[in-house]
């Protein structure tokens, strides 16, 4: 647990963590207003944005497929809006048609393009190579404070670091009105609480947690995260505040416990392999939620809503 | 371009014709099931059920690598994918019924946790058995090139099988999606038909895997359905639709596949499907956007030449510009905006029937109440030569009061 920690897990290890936490965040939100396959959403039609990107720069480099995994984002919620429109569809069949056209759109571009020099395939997209993710010039403990060895450090740990902020700040400084409006719209209105906004503004945070942890660690944890520790989190208990801080306790062993295991679970059981540690961390909240569904103590769906502490705070 | 033709005639060797027909029916049978499972709102529980399929595809595979065989046998890896596919589906049911959370929790986790430890499972086969192909990423996304003549030949048997299944338990399906209900007070097992339908999915997703595989399938469960809405309003006319569209991407995708490499099979027949989708989306008659936007087209002009033949029917001023030119075009006004004889008796008899109308709607108030041709048609195109007779002598007597 030295120097070959810091350099080979360490990084990994935040970056799940992190990843797991900004997906977690909003996830609460989405779960209880019933959007919680957004992030299945996102991560579909991500792919051909990002595929675009790597065609266009030749490279594999952060900016570049951020802005295109949003440009999709944004060509996929106009397409879906003249579907709707146009076709007078339901949005749901709007959107299924739109999210499985694009996926195959990126899975099309991606197998003709020549990405055999660089790791860029849809096993990558799928399930991301968090593993990969090492701080090579890192030499033990020390180098936490040593400036040479934190500028190597991949720059997928800041930009996961700063999206995770960006969740934990939206969620604090909106906790109220998003409270409000997220168990009675109407109510939110009735108040001033500009509902639309801030429902606007709770998707695109998830938009930008879903694209930036899908380009790190791939879409299984994004669509994960987003759903099994809220999930998990909302059979513990009545209270929204209590609900946000269990997710992120689960989020937390998921990331963890799914990276140890994949590193070390398959020699426990005999195999001389190492598992995907994105997959692992998946697996992992689904036990955690298994838990939760057959022990959580708020798992029943008897209680009346109203009376439900934390529901709606008196004014 | 020969190599297409080629394809598409299904001369470019007997496994690929035979995986062309077989994802024909594949596409038709996933079209109709699909027409059921949107109708009945449950489109994403098959999403679930589809993902659900890899950790069985790797047990499978496992399984018998550990038994000595040859881990890469499709029926038994099939059936792996279907028992695991089959917990998937129990798992959202009993998610959704037991606990507080809602059917899209439910879905999303299933979905994840079980792709999540397919995964998993995954990395390790690979890990293990480095050299050797283990071939299950074909699982992920459809690969048909160097199918085997065997394997083939289940595609196509287990698509003939589902357009069978299809076919025979089509009324029950029809009943159930569209009132259950009423297909309860008349008899029907809706908990055994709703079965029958998830079971019908999961043999969907088990024989695309191979073709389409397990990440995109659920398309063809969606957009063919989708499609074919737009073509007619008659549930088993839609069905139909549905059936043809996916057979047409089935076999159009497979076979393009085949013509280069790199053509990744279950991309291809999407993508193919999502281009019908587009054409009727555009091109269907009715519900079409072509279709629509003729139509009101029409009704513009229509709207125009009523009001600009009533006005100078009044001797007022016509202003507008489309109404100008509606009347232009017919000869009814001269260049410079005086109105001709034909236009004259054009406003006369315009007039007339404004006022037939306005008798009519008082007479025929409820009948006529939804019809969007009020008003704008000959009224005696509408109403019969009596009812037009009546109006006739109402308005006869309605003129002398005025002039007494």
């Amino acid at each position: 647990m030295g120097a070959e920690f810091v350099q080979l897990s360490l990084v990994p290890l935040l970056i799940a963590v992190l990843a797991a936490v900004a997906c977690a965040l909003p996830g609460n939100f989405l779960l209880l207003r019933r959007q919680a396959l957004i992030g299945d959403a996102i991560s579909h039609v991500a792919l051909p944005g990002i595929v675009a990107a790597f065609l266009i720069t030749g490279r594999v480099s952060t900016w570049p497929m951020m802005l295109g995994a949003a440009g999709s984002a944004v060509v996929a919620v106009t397409v879906i809006e003249a579907i709707r429109r146009l076709g007078r569809i339901e949005p749901g069949a709007a959107m299924g048609v739109t999210f499985t056209s694009m996926f195959a759109a990126g899975v099309l571009l991606l197998e003709q393009s020549d990405t055999s020099r660089v790791h860029l395939d849809v096993e990558h997209a799928l399930y991301g190579n968090l593993e990969s993710l090492v701080w090579l010039g890192a030499k033990g403990w020390g180098s936490l404070v040593d400036p040479a060895a934190l500028a190597e450090l991949p720059d997928e740990l800041p930009r996961m670091a700063v999206v995770a902020t960006l969740a934990a700040l939206l969620v604090v400084m909106l906790w109220r009105p998003l409270m409000i409006a997220t168990f009675d719209e109407g109510f939110a209105a009735t108040l001033g609480i500009p509902v639309r906004a801030l429902g606007l503004a709770l998707v695109v945070v998830s938009a930008v947690a879903a694209v930036a942890a899908f380009s790190a660690v791939g879409s299984i944890i994004v669509i994960a995260m987003f759903i099994c520790p809220p999930a998990a989190a909302r059979l513990m208990t009545h209270s929204l505040a209590r609900q946000v801080g269990w997710s992120l306790v689960f989020a937390t062993i998921s990331a963890i416990g799914g990276y140890l295991l994949a590193g070390y679970g398959p020699g426990w059981l005999g195999f001389r392999a190492s598992g995907s540690a994105a997959g692992m961390i998946a697996t992992v909240s689904g036990v955690i939620l298994t838990l939760a569904c057959l022990f959580g103590p708020q798992r029943a769906r008897t209680m009346a809503r109203t009376s439900a502490p934390g529901a709606v705070p008196e004014a | 371009m020969a190599a297409l033709l080629d394809a598409l005639l299904l001369r470019s060797g007997y496994n690929a014709a035979l995986v062309a027909i077989g994802a024909a029916l594949l596409g038709s049978a996933a079209g109709a099931v699909g027409t059921f499972l949107y109708l009945r709102k449950r489109a994403l529980v098959a999403d679930a059920i589809t993902h659900a399929t890899l950790p069985g595809i790797c047990l499978a595979f496992m399984g018998l690598t550990a038994l000595g065989l040859d881990g890469r046998n499709l029926s038994a890896l099939l059936a792996g994918a279907a028992v695991s596919a089959g917990m998937g589906l129990v798992a959202v049911e009993w998610m959704t019924r037991r606990t507080r959370l809602g059917e899209d929790a439910a879905i999303g986790a299933v979905l994840s946790v079980f792709f999540g430890l397919g995964v998993v499972l995954l990395t390790v086969i690979q890990a293990m058995s480095q050299g050797r192909q283990a071939g299950l990423q074909g699982f992920l996304l459809g690969s048909t090139a160097g199918m085997l003549y065997s394997e083939a030949l289940l595609i196509a048997a287990g698509g003939s099988a589902a357009v069978v299944a299809v076919v025979t338990l089509r009324r029950p399906m029809t009943f159930v999606a569209f009132d259950a209900e009423h297909a309860s007070a008349i008899g029907i097992d809706v908990r055994a038909v709703d079965f029958a339908m998830m079971g019908l999915v999961m043999a969907i997703t088990v024989i695309g895997l191979k073709v389409v595989g397990l990440i995109l399938i659920v398309a063809l469960l969606i957009i063919p359905p989708v499609s074919a809405r737009f073509w007619s309003e008659q549930s088993d006319r839609i069905v139909i639709a549905a059936a043809a569209l996916g057979a047409a991407a089935g076999y159009v995708g497979a076979a393009l596949s085949v013509t280069a490499p790199k053509l990744p099979t279950g991309a291809l027949i999407v993508l193919f499907s999502a281009a019908l989708f587009v054409l009727s989306l555009l091109l269907a008659p009715a519900r079409g956007v072509v279709a629509t936007l003729l139509r009101r087209q029409r009704f513009r002009k229509a709207v125009h030449l009523r009001q600009g033949l009533l006005s100078l029917a009044h001797r007022e001023r016509i202003l507008d510009g489309l109404t100008l030119s509606v009347l232009r075009r017919r000869g009814f006004i001269r260049r410079d905006g005086v109105a001709t004889e034909r236009g004259l008796k054009a406003a006369a008899e315009a007039l007339r029937n404004e006022r037939r109308w306005d008798i009519a709607r008082e007479l025929h108030r409820t009948e006529l109440a939804t019809s969007e041709l009020i008003g704008l048609a000959p009224i005696d195109t509408v109403l019969t030569r009596d009812e037009v007779a009546a109006i006739d002598r109402r308005l006869a007597l309605s003129g002398s009061k005025g002039v007494a």
